[in-house]
This record gives structure tokens, sequence and C-alpha cells, in this order.
């Protein structure tokens, strides 16, 4: 299933709603690496909090998401990573490292506004 | 729900399916939530090595009692090309595929046991378990 991305301002935020195959990460890799350019979105989050599982994967799929929208020049978040998904990625030995993490949807786009210096509305 | 279940891979739908059946069959153990999604994220391991170096294959999964505990068994199987160097394959970080190499590795610590056989050119299979908490 298709993860559904809505345009909010200067930001894109795609939520997650159901367990993910392989090629919907892929799909939605390609597509916030597109709609960054379309829409000169500036921060992105990507809430995962509907996720039961994330494998290495996911895991290093949602990180290529945060490399590549940095090289387009958007700053990605990973909002809403369960206390059990926390804790399988670490004993399975998957870090996001360099990428940011909040804890939801709303922590996510504070961290953006303080990051962008935007308003959070992100209209200006 | 019997207790024995297969899940024929050979697609990234089917990743997902083994997953699902492997949370629903262990959730009648009572494993804790931490416990089931470390259960889950071990099959997702499996199933996409399947995929990547086999193209097919299946995951059984079945419950397990061993004097009165009990568990859950993921048994991943397939025909696939092999893995000449076991010892290797272990090490965190080798890979051969286009993965982190954290696929089996990661998947025996996520599990209480694991055991894998491997012949070259003729598959691999993993058994891996994990147990119940014991119920008072």
């Amino acid at each position: 299933m298709a993860v559904p991305i809505l345009k909010q301002g200067h930001y894109l935020i795609a939520s997650i709603q159901a367990a993910l195959s392989d090629s919907d990460v892929l799909q939605l890799q390609d597509d916030l690496v597109e709609q960054v350019g379309r829409f000169r979105s500036r921060g992105i989050i990507v809430d995962v909090t509907a996720l039961d599982v994330m494998d290495s994967f996911a895991s290093r799929s949602l990180r290529g998401i945060a490399h590549m929208t940095r090289l387009r020049g958007a700053e990605t978040v990973i909002v809403g990573i369960q206390p059990e998904v926390a804790f399988a990625m670490v004993q399975l030995g998957m870090s996001l490292e360099d990428v940011h993490t909040a804890l939801d949807l709303e922590e996510g786009l504070t961290f953006l506004d303080a990051q962008l210096k935007e308003p959070s509305d992100g209209e200006r | 729900m019997s207790d024995e279940v297969l899940v024929p891979v050979s697609t990234d739908a089917d990743v997902v399916a083994a997953r699902e059946k492997g949370r629903e069959l262990s959730a009648q153990l009572g494993f804790s939530s931490i416990d089931l999604t470390l259960i889950v994220t071990a099959i997702s391991e499996l199933a996409r090595n399947i995929l990547l170096y086999a193209d097919r294959g299946e995951i059984v999964l079945r419950l397990d009692n061993d004097d009165g505990r009990q568990g859950i068994v993921v048994v991943a199987r397939d025909e696939g090309p092999g893995i000449p160097d076991l010892e290797l394959a272990m090490r965190d970080s080798y890979s051969t595929g286009n993965g982190l190499g954290l696929g089996l590795p990661g998947a025996r610590r996520l599990m209480d046991e694991f055991a894998i056989q491997s012949e070259v050119s003729k598959g691999t299979t993993v058994v891996m378990k994990k147990w119940a908490p014991e119920r008072v």
C-alpha cells in the first residue's frame, strides 16, 4: 500500500498507515526525493507510529531517505518509533545513526521549526 | 488456528505475510509485546534472505513443547545456491548481497536458539526458536 504524503507549507509529511512491503518502502523513497524538488520542501517527517516491525531493510531505507533528501536540501525527521521496535532494532544491530528522530509528530514539527527557523504552519 | 503454518516466500508481499502469520501464532503463547516484535523481526530477516539469495523458499512456523515449556519454531528453507562459508555468513556486517550483513547474525541475536545448515547448490535451512515465559 502506497504511503500518503501530505504537503504542509514547506514540509512534507509521510504517514505510514500499515505494514510496509519492500516495494512500498522504495516507492516512498522515490516519491519523497521527487516531491522535495517539486514543492521546494525544506523539511520531511516520516511517521512510523503504525509500524509494528522495522527490519534491517526498512531501517536502511529510512536512513537512505534521510540522506537523499538532505542532498536535495531538506531535513528529515523520523517520528513515532514504537518502544518494541526500538528494542528490536538495537538487538538486530541496526541504528539510524545520523538520522534525526523525534517522539511523535508534534515533537518532529517542533524540531524542524527550530532547525529551519520557520513558523510551525510553514507558510511564510 | 492450527499450530503449524507454512508461508511460501517468493515476493516481498510474502515477507509481510510471514511476519503477520508469525505474530498471530506467537501471540497464542503469551509472549510480551517486545518478544513478539523480536520474533517478527527475525522472521522478516530470514524471509528477506530467501528472496535475496534463493528467489523462493518457504517459512514454516509451528508451536513447540519441551517439557511443558512452550515456544515458537521458525524454519526458513530454500533450495537456493547455499552458503559456502557459514562462519563468514554469521559474522556481523558480512554480506554478499546488497544487504547490511545483519540478517543472519541479527536474527540469531533476536531469538533464543538458532541453527543453520547449508549445502552449496542444494539450499539453506535455518531453524530458530524462542521460548515463551512460563505461566504461573
